[in-house]
């Protein structure tokens, strides 16, 4: 009875009509995943941007660029890039592209978008909560952009933001103005993404449609799920700190800030706090928000197999049963970050053994991936090869506990090839994959293909090197490596990086053309152009307002039903009833 | 096995097979150079065999995984129809099974078992009492370096009363600072003696990094954090910051010269 009036009402609310509550402030899960992702791709472009700089002055240490001189008066006065500004570059950087391009195109795009379709629901449980999300991110955005703006400077003390660094507003010129806008960029970032994770929660559990029981759900709902909760269990702690840290830099509070303090000729009136709290604290958000990220990406690749062997996944159960442990061990190892940070080196050994029990379920998952090919008939469309690129970061995730890495190139390499890896990969594959249903275009097969390969090879030319320069004791977030002898002879190889950087860099202009001209003349995509079992494909591309006609569509089987010998297509979707 | 019949292999299937399997032959070749600054200390022996287990156990993992992603691509990349059985949850188990035991084997067992001595051995072990201690305070920029001297005692410090002109705040109505010996930005230490440096900072967050010693530590405000180690070749060496500090983090470089006795003692 209930469910029936449900239904009633949800038939009688119609499309919103105007332009502004249709497109802007829409509380359809469609527009505002696309908005998501929109937003995420422009501070993709800045945070990419971003790189570039920073790889020109590493590459050619303190060289005259006149033109950079012109759009960027102070940080680059006289056209040779300033020291401060490229601490700014740095912090920023890994800023925008951990918080505010992955997340927002990986969870709050995709997630957005396809957590209903999957689920087969009309549209998120709060459906106000969600454009409430989205529109606390736009702010947090704009603050994180404009601190470049203020006097100082955007922040400089990393993405880590360690005080004293970040508390004191004398030691360094970012840590004016511009740590108190990444402050509060960051404590909306965090809030809006509660708002956003607290209903995927809710709409996974609670508004999946008949039939459609945990175990048939696809991975991507699966990772989405477990990402969310982890979020949402460890993502706090870091608001907590964020306010402590506002109330050292303007209340003088002494949080994490111990006596004797000496800044500018004088000794600091604070007592009493640690900087090693913050770092607690940071870090307990820090590794988790990895596999926030990592876990979607793995589900979208892991969704993305199937459809392109024609088979079903290797090991569905046992993948999802990892996915979870993964989730509890990744609450358990944020020290490992902290080896060498003056933290007691006996909680150092715990970490270390709960960090290395990781690698075990990981690869588990790593070998579902690569067995899911075996007997598959490949389709090497592009969807798919962004999907096979993302396997590559997972053998090396494992190589860690080391004091000598600690800080250095191998550091920045190893998260790059995780983080951006997998990450990058798979959202450029979820990109190729679901676009036809997001705009009824397909996107460009021959565009697709160069993005892949260059994407591909100069990724592992950036990357792979960065290790071994690591190996090498270089350590990171120097401005230059020309004070030391034994960086000398990396220079070359940083050129290397360089170069292969700038090709990174551009083949994603491909791309850009690529979703532009696939919107203006792009071929019209079917309801189902991959020939894929999920929900999503059973309803027109794109799906209207509501995802479904009439009637909520009734799931009958798992989410892998590829090449079942009774069918008579190669696929079975899942709402095809079962055979007699 | 289905037979699943065999069509041409599209030119895609051929390069990301060759793609895959060049891949690992790059990474070994660029493995095999030589990347590590030379050693010069006894426990970074330690560290040192520890990291090359990694290499090669991780390196055989990475190209065992890529080697074989591109066999399979190779493989089944021509392939029309998909020619599989539907595994059973029996066979995902037993296969799951294999990872586990490999990464309990390669990284839970013998990592602890060769990482742990190494990590007691730095951080467990008190540091044998004819150590020369040396002690190290970080400042933006700067290290600052005090020995105790003669009467191997090192004068009394107050971080409240540090100026612009003293960094350490040091007591002068105390004689054990009579004979303190404070450098800036240079460590001297004999060869093969033991050296216990005593590391503070006086602003923000630092890192002792010393790249051919295998030693790293970082510099905390308000603590005092005291490590050893037995440098045991002569030259000097380099000392850089590891955690970033401000403006002048790339260029805080120190030096640490290690000296035969003789030459320590003049």
């Amino acid at each position: 009875m209930e469910a029936a009036t449900l239904e009633t009402v949800q038939e009688t609310h119609h499309a919103p009509t105007g332009f502004i509550r249709r497109y802007v402030f829409s509380t359809d899960h469609k527009v505002i995943g696309i908005q998501y992702i929109l937003t995420g791709m422009f501070m993709g472009v800045i945070g990419g941007l971003l790189a570039m700089l920073i790889r020109l002055q590493l590459a050619f240490p303190e060289a005259s660029h006149p033109l950079l001189a012109k759009l960027f008066p102070d940080g680059m006065a006289g056209g040779v890039m300033k020291p401060e500004f490229y601490l700014s570059l740095i912090t920023m950087h890994g800023t925008i592209m951990v918080f505010f391009v992955i997340s927002l195109v990986l969870i709050g795009g995709f997630g957005n978008y396809l957590i209903p379709l999957l689920t087969g629901a009309r549209d998120m449980a709060y459906p106000f909560l969600n454009m409430l999300s989205y529109w606390t991110i736009v702010p947090a955005c704009l603050i994180m952009l404009a601190s470049f703006l203020v006097e100082g400077g955007a922040a400089a003390s990393g993405w880590t933001a360690y005080p004293p660094l970040s508390a004191v507003q004398t030691a360094v010129p970012g840590s004016a103005w511009g740590q108190t806008l990444w402050i509060l960029g960051m404590a909306l970032f965090i809030v809006s993404f509660t708002m956003g994770g607290l209903n995927y929660v809710v709409t996974i559990l609670n508004n999946r449609t008949n039939g459609l029981s945990m175990f048939r759900l696809p991975l991507t709902i699966w990772t989405l799920l477990v990402g969310s909760i982890v979020g949402l269990l460890s993502f706090p702690p870091l608001t907590a700190a964020a306010i402590l840290l506002l109330f050292d830099r303007h209340f003088g509070t002494s949080f994490f800030l111990p006596a004797g303090l000496f800044f500018g000729n004088t000794v600091l009136p604070n007592a009493g706090g640690t900087p090693l709290l913050w770092q607690h604290l940071f870090w307990f958000l820090g590794h988790p928000e990895v596999y926030v990220l990592l876990l979607p990406a793995l589900g979208v690749i892991l969704d993305i197999l199937p459809v392109f062997t024609r088979k079903p996944l290797f090991g569905y159960r046992i993948t999802v049963y990892c996915l979870l442990l993964i989730a509890v061990l990744s609450m358990i190892v944020w020290g490992h970050h902290m080896y060498v940070s003056g933290m007691s080196p006996y909680i150092g050994e715990f970490f270390a053994i709960g960090t290395l029990s990781i690698t075990l379920p990981s690869a588990v998952i790593g070998m579902n991936m690569i067995a899911s090919l075996w007997g598959g008939s490949l389709r090497l469309m592009t969807p798919m090869l962004f999907g096979t690129g993302g396997f590559g970061g997972i053998f090396l995730g494992n190589a860690t506990t080391d004091i000598q890495l600690h800080d250095t190139y191998f550091v920045v390499g190893h998260f790059h090839f995780m983080i951006g890896g997998v990450t990058l990969f798979a959202i450029f594959a979820g990109l190729y994959y679901w676009f036809p249903k997001m705009f009824g275009k397909m996107l460009h097969e021959g565009l697709g293909k160069p993005h892949f390969w260059l994407t591909l090879i100069s990724f592992y030319c950036i990357f792979l090197t960065q290790h071994f320069v690591g190996f090498g004791g270089v350590p990171r977030r120097y401005y230059a490596f020309n004070r030391f002898e034994y960086m000398e002879p990396y220079s070359e190889w940083n050129i290397f990086i360089t170069m292969a950087a700038f090709t990174l860099g551009a083949a994603q202009l491909i791309l850009l053309a690529n979703v532009l001209w696939s919107l203006w003349k792009g071929r019209k995509a079917p309801e189902n152009p991959w020939n894929a079992t999920t929900l999503e494909w059973a309803t027109p591309s794109p799906p209207p307002h509501g995802n479904w006609g009439a009637a909520l569509p009734e799931v009958h089987r798992w989410p892998y039903d590829y090449s079942v010998p009774e069918a008579a297509d190669d696929f079975m979707p899942q709402t095809a009833p079962e055979a007699r | 096995m289905v037979d699943g019949g065999k069509g041409k292999r599209p030119l895609q299937a051929v390069l990301l097979a060759i793609a895959m399997w060049l891949i690992p032959v790059g990474i070994v070749m660029m493995g095999m150079r030589k990347w590590f600054p030379p050693l010069a200390s006894e426990h970074g022996e330690g560290i040192d065999f520890m990291m090359n287990y990694l290499l090669l156990t991780i390196g055989a993992l990475l190209v065992v995984g890529h080697a074989a992603l591109g066999y399979f691509i190779w493989r089944f990349g021509n392939q029309i129809r998909p020619s599989f059985r539907m595994a059973s949850s029996k066979t995902e188990r037993r296969w799951s099974v294999i990872p586990v035991v490999l990464m309990a084997v390669i990284a839970e067992g013998w990592i602890l078992v060769l990482g742990l001595p190494v990590w007691a051995k730095i951080y467990a072990e008190q540091a044998p009492l004819e150590a020369l201690t040396v002690e190290v305070t970080a400042e933006q920029s700067a290290w600052n370096v005090r020995y105790p001297g003669a009467d191997g005692r090192f004068g009394r410090i107050d971080p409240m009363q540090v100026t612009l002109n003293d960094a350490w705040g040091v007591d002068r109505s105390d004689p054990a600072s009579e004979d303190d010996l404070i450098l800036l930005n240079e460590i001297a230490v004999p060869v093969n003696r033991p050296v216990l440096i005593r590391l503070r900072s006086k602003d923000v967050l630092h890192s002792f990094f010393l790249p051919h010693f295998r030693v790293k530590q970082d510099a905390v405000p308000g603590m005092t954090i005291e490590f050893w180690f037995i440098p045991n070749k002569l030259g000097t060496y380099e000392l850089a910051c590891a955690e970033l500090c401000g403006l002048g983090h790339y260029e805080m470089r120190g030096l640490f010269l290690v000296l035969s006795d003789e030459d320590y003692a003049a």
